[in-house]
């Protein structure tokens, strides 16, 4: 059981690991930006389970006395979110930018016109 | 099933399977963050996750091309710095309080507080709203503050073409002679 | 892009009730799960829910991108102003107490116009960026 009570921990560390993998290994703009999403999304996992309160439920007023899970966590994340697509977005287009500029996403093809020009 | 789904966007060379196996990934998220009693956040997951963003990544790849080249170089430098970053974090996990543990630090803090006081505080059951909005409206504020500057930002990357108003009026019209025009330049 | 007969009737069947639950979350969000973040994000998707299916220009023809570029500095500065308001009643910067008599009353009213403010910003932003990205296709 102790051994099982740190099991999100690890997936959670095991899905940031993949989406790190693929910011650093892939060429590809838009696959990095994808790499970065998952990666956003583990550290998600990770604030809200560690707001998890055994036996609690969500953070909504009903009877008195009920064990609520933390809230904290859960207003970060909410908003972090929100933020994190706008960013996204704010990525994608600026690699929708690069394509126009260099006619490839690819990170060694932008690098060699760099060097070229 | 996260780790599966990610797994597979990590080894599937075409975009378009790729972006799709995200959104399910981000769904499966959404419904981890309900088994977590994060209704708020699976509710925002679910909309910004599995709806807009795969729009929008759908949308860039439509400009830069479904494939994706893998590179020449061996993969085990990445493999290895990934492995050893891991092995840390999984190392570290060591001294975090075990899952569920109502005596960890987290809720030591602040929560407790905004669990006790909000009620008649703030008066709202909600606890989420009553925190976001009230106790860090600050946080709130600068938060939609950056979202703003986001879309100013995709704005001046990108732009609206004038015409796009006009072409709402009669969209025959308007898109094919576009249409000839990128076909003659 | 192509229209799917089957695919534009459902859309335009749910798109009322996706853009009227938009609205229940966005004010309903002081009682059960809900608020201007995930309002402003399920109205955006359900535009964008009908602009994939029927047609960008009939869309922007509902929600013309012109409207939504003051819209997204209206949201932001109804937060700025709720938190001057209340400064102007003698509270501090954000504090929602003073802006009723009774200090609950004013939390609410509070809350209830800076959850309106995310909620504007948050929809327009998102679809600003998706008519952003839908222009760039063509």
């Amino acid at each position: 059981m102790e051994l099982l009570g740190k099991f999100n921990y690890w997936v959670i560390f095991i899905l940031m690991m993949i989406g790190f993998y693929v910011v650093i290994a892939r060429g590809n703009l838009v696959t990095k930006i994808i790499g970065l999403n998952v990666f956003q999304t583990s550290v998600f996992l990770l604030y809200i389970s560690m707001g998890k309160v055994a036996g609690g439920t969500a953070p909504i007023l009903h009877v008195e006395g009920a064990v609520y899970s933390n809230p904290l966590p859960h207003v970060l994340i909410l908003t972090a979110i929100v933020v994190g697509v706008a960013t996204t977005a704010l990525g994608l287009a600026l690699a929708v930018r690069i394509k126009d500029a260099y006619g490839t996403v690819e990170e060694d093809e932008i690098y060699a016109k760099d060097k070229r020009a | 099933m996260l780790v599966a789904t990610a797994t597979a966007a990590l080894w599937i060379r075409s975009l378009f399977a790729v972006t799709m196996l995200f959104s399910i990934y981000s769904l499966l998220a959404a419904s981890l963050f309900i088994t977590l009693d994060a209704v708020d956040v699976a509710f925002t997951e679910a909309a910004v996750g599995a709806g807009i963003s795969t729009v929008l990544v759908l949308t860039t790849l439509a400009r830069t091309g479904y494939r994706q080249r893998l590179r020449a170089q061996s993969v085990a430098l990445p493999m290895t710095v990934v492995i050893v970053t891991g092995a840390v974090l999984i190392w570290g996990t060591a001294d975090m309080p075990r899952f569920g543990d109502p005596l960890a630090p987290v809720h030591q803090h602040v929560a407790p507080r905004y669990i006790e006081d909000s009620p008649h505080e703030i008066g709202m059951p909600n606890m989420v709203t009553s925190i976001l909005a009230s106790y860090r409206g600050f946080d709130t504020l600068g938060e939609t503050a950056v979202i703003f500057t986001a879309g100013v930002g995709v704005l001046a990357l990108l732009g609206i073409r004038r015409r796009a108003p006009t072409r709402a009026q009669s969209p025959e019209d308007a898109s094919r002679p576009s249409e000839s025009e990128s076909e003659h330049g | 892009m192509d229209k799917d007969e089957i695919i534009g009737v459902i859309a335009k069947l749910l798109f009322p009730f996706i853009l009227l639950f938009a609205l229940y979350v966005q004010f309903h969000g002081d009682f059960g799960p809900g608020g201007g973040f995930q309002a402003g994000v399920i109205f955006a998707a359900g535009i964008i829910l009908y602009a994939l299916a029927v047609g960008l220009e009939h869309a922007m023809a509902l929600v013309p991108p012109a409207l939504l570029r003051p819209l997204m500095a209206i949201g932001v500065l109804i937060y700025g102003g709720v938190g001057l308001l209340g400064m102007l009643r003698g509270g501090h910067y954000l504090n929602y107490s003073v802006l009723a008599h009774d200090p609950l009353h004013g939390q609410h009213y509070g809350i209830l116009f800076v959850e309106l403010g995310v909620g504007i910003t948050v929809a327009s932003v998102m679809l600003m960026i998706f008519y952003a990205f839908m222009a760039r296709l063509d």
